[in-house]
């Protein structure tokens, strides 16, 4: 039967044959949540860009959420529920955002971490409202996440708020003349750097100059020669680690020996410039695997026993979300209520708007909006190139 | 007229018979009755459809996804205007798009701005939040239809791989342009980088499905059209065409302008399924998407371009279970296609309903015909009912 099998025949066959064993093979691997059992379980979901251009930051707050929940559910869970969480993939992409998010509201979920990139969050935070769906969200900066309706959180300060945690910072060290470099068309780098600028003009501080850059650009020295030029104390580069690392390395080169600020994006730079230029460079970041106080140093033992790598920023404002959720839902549990009601959603938001959490990243409060009110810490570089906290700023309301 | 071009055979446009009717005269559906199917047809699909939403039988969930299936239909059916039938290969649909979204978007925001209604009268509906959003789109239609005009007048003097990439160039600087043009213009209109949001969601089922219903029958008659046998004419030889008299330039630029047009009109309607558009969402990548769309399902086949549309948007979301390994299967789909149907799903076939029914009435099926005609038939490249 078999001897007149021509060579396409055989090569569709073959084809058919391993289609079908890599889907078999990806069906082993199914399967994100773990834990709990029908009803006396709490469902939560956790959402993010697993996949795709920026999967390394809703894959670090994946893990930090998911941290959180399996030592949550160690513990016992929350009121003797475990704790279910589902987590759904959205690549970074508003539209598969929403979908997903509508995925884990049929799925019964009463608190969602997530998202965690500006664009997508955004969406999440208009659909949530009419679901009044309580949402943290570890990571997106954007001020206005916030504003759609009184159900989304965030665990991380915005983007304004670092530019003026940088100036403050400045006016304290004495700073008077302090020149900038940020990446134009981005809305972080933008935001950080307006809102900087407005500050330090307030504290009295001279701008000597803006100075932007292009995506994709690698060589800064045209901008930094014009800002060398204006003799600054300080240069504030308000960008992701790639770039600061080219700028702190070019900045040395030109022999610009005095302070270079930054803010979250450097988190991760010690890669990207040598130890001896990072010195004198200070950023502000709400967490810190150098940091070697109580709950911070305990979350990074945790992180690396369960991971087996040092965790970053990210995945420490995962495992705070999740930590602020929890509480939430604590607090619906105890006033009795019944999961899937709409007074059990607004219980759980109740429950964080007026809760306090004692996170990795700092104390955690909202006081009446959506943005917490929590510290951040001023980190530094010791000689050999390791991260260092130089202060830590307390929150202000 | 309609009778005796049926019983024409011709090379370009069949008739959908593969041959002679069996005895006599061929029996044939007046138009009217042909239109009228169709129609009672897309209006039960819609009251079904939207009856199964209102009784819980299709999830939220399903219905966003199918949501993404409409405006993703009407982008390859756009695109396949200008790839299929004019036989060109644009790479910057995306562009088009996004001056759609952003064009209706800002309509309807502005517009129920100085109305005074809020988000939620507009996803409760009525006939003016109806009238509102139909004119949002054909705004946003119109918006992307300038901006095809600008781009295709340069663009289609080239052919081939400089089309492609002039126009991939294009699409990019709209998305430049939608970054950096508040601070041009001193006011916000795009609001740049950090996304335009609170977008009110006005699409639904209904009116996303009523624009794909639109859409198809607007191309379908176009193609079917003087204009469209035009486009056609082009695409299979130019000389040909320009030597019998077809005025090239000025069809090549209409079939371009229709594609962005409906490419607008799919735009404004993803708008109001997401609630937020950042430019970054309409980079290259999205253009690709909608061409690999287009190629899968067969250039030149409408049937083709909505189908694949449906699959390759449903596709990632059927196989979230898969978690991150989902991309790949995506990706083995396509390999596995383009390995065994080359020339696409579906080729240049288009399915006829009418041309069903007529067979049946003549009772001309395929496997009494096989017989008779010693299997001759070939493919079909036909645009009809």
């Amino acid at each position: 039967m078999f001897k007149n099998v021509s060579r396409r025949q055989f090569v569709q066959a073959s084809a058919v044959a391993m289609a079908g064993l890599s889907l078999a093979a990806c069906g082993g691997n199914e399967g994100g949540s773990e834990g709990g059992d029908g009803a006396s379980s709490i469902k939560v979901g956790i959402l993010g860009p697993h996949t795709g251009d920026v999967a390394n930051y809703g894959i670090a707050c994946r893990n930090g959420a998911q941290l959180y929940f399996d030592q949550l559910n160690e513990d016992g869970g929350i009121n003797g529920k475990q704790v279910e969480y589902l987590v759904e993939d959205e690549q970074g992409d508003p539209t598969q955002a929403v979908t997903a998010y509508n995925l884990l509201v049929e799925q019964g979920v009463v608190g969602i971490v997530g998202d965690v990139t500006t664009g997508p969050t955004t969406a999440v935070a208009q659909q949530s409202v009419n679901d009044n769906m309580p949402c943290v969200t570890p990571s997106a900066t954007a001020a206005e996440i916030v504003t759609y309706g009184n159900n989304t959180f965030r665990a991380c300060v915005t983007d304004p708020e670092q530019g003026r945690i940088m100036a403050a910072f400045a006016n304290e060290q004495g700073y008077k003349n302090i020149g900038t470099l940020y990446l134009k068309g981005d809305d972080y780098n933008e935001g950080v750097n307006n809102a900087f600028v407005e500050e330090a003009k307030a504290l009295g501080i001279t701008i000597t100059t803006e100075q932007s850059y292009s995506a994709g650009d690698v060589d800064f020295n045209s901008q930094l020669t014009t800002i060398i030029a204006t003799n600054p104390d300080a240069i504030l580069a308000p960008n992701y680690y790639e770039d600061d690392g080219l700028i702190v390395t070019q900045a040395r080169q030109q022999g610009y020996t005095g302070v270079i600020l930054g803010v979250d994006g450097w988190s991760g730079v010690a890669d990207y410039a040598s130890a001896e230029d990072l010195q004198n460079c200070y950023y502000c970041c709400a967490f810190s695997s150098a940091n070697d106080e109580g709950l911070a140093a305990q979350f990074t033992a945790d992180y690396e026993a369960a991971y087996g790598e040092t965790p970053t920023n990210f995945c420490a404002l995962g495992y705070d979300a999740a930590m602020v959720l929890a509480a939430g839902i604590a607090a619906a549990e105890e006033a009795g209520l019944e999961a899937g009601s709409d007074e059990y959603l607004q219980a759980v938001i109740d429950g964080i708007a007026a809760g306090s959490v004692e996170g990795v990243t700092g104390t955690i409060a909202y006081e009446g909006t959506g943005d917490p009110v929590k510290s951040s810490l001023i980190l530094t570089f010791t000689e050999d190139g390791a991260e260092e906290v130089f202060e830590t700023i307390d929150a202000t309301a | 007229m309609e009778e005796e071009l049926m019983a024409e055979k011709r090379p370009i446009i069949s008739t959908g018979g593969r041959g002679p009717a069996p005895a006599g005269k061929r029996r044939s559906l007046p138009m009217a009755a042909r239109y009228a199917i169709n129609a009672l047809l897309v209006l039960l699909v819609l009251v079904v459809g939207e009856l199964m939403i209102d009784g819980g039988a299709i999830t939220r969930y399903q219905t966003s996804v199918l949501q993404q299936v409409g405006v993703y239909i009407i982008m390859a059916v756009s695109l396949n205007v200008a790839t299929g039938y004019l036989g060109q290969l644009p790479l910057g649909h995306a562009g088009f798009m996004s001056v759609g979204a952003y064009g209706c978007a800002i309509f309807i925001m502005r517009l129920t701005e100085t109305l005074g209604m809020t988000g939620r009268d507009i996803v409760a509906g009525g006939p003016l939040v109806g009238l509102i959003v139909f004119a949002g789109v054909v705004f946003g239609g119109l918006c992307a239809a300038v901006a095809g005009v600008i781009i295709g007048i340069p663009a289609l003097r080239l052919k081939g791989d400089y089309l492609a990439i002039i126009t991939l160039a294009f699409a990019e600087i709209i998305r430049v342009v939608m970054l950096n043009i508040d601070d041009v213009l001193g006011f916000e209109l795009t609001r740049g980088a950090a996304g335009l949001t609170g977008i009110p969601s006005y699409s639904n089922f209904l009116n996303v499905f009523l624009a794909v219903a639109v859409v198809c029958f607007l191309v379908h008659t176009m193609m079917k059209s003087r204009h469209g046998r035009a486009i056609l004419a082009i695409r299979d030889n130019e000389i040909a065409a320009e030597a019998t008299g077809v005025n090239t330039t000025y069809y090549k630029t209409l079939a371009f302008v229709v594609s962005a047009f409906f490419a607008g009109v799919a735009g404004g309607l993803y708008a109001g399924c997401v609630g937020v558009l950042q430019p970054a969402n309409f980079g290259f990548m999205q253009s690709i998407e909608i061409l690999v769309m287009v190629v899968l399902g067969g250039m030149g086949s409408m049937l083709g371009s909505v189908l694949s549309a449906t699959v390759l948007t449903i596709l990632p979301e059927a196989l979230r279970a898969f978690s991150d390994y989902r991309m790949i299967a995506y990706a083995v789909v396509l390999i596995l296609v383009m390995i065994f149907r080359p020339q696409g799903l579906l080729g240049s076939y288009d399915f006829s309903l009418s041309r069903v029914i007529e067979r049946v009435m003549n009772r001309d099926f395929p496997w009494s015909k096989r017989a008779a005609s010693d299997g001759k038939a070939g493919e079909e490249v036909s645009a009809d009912v």
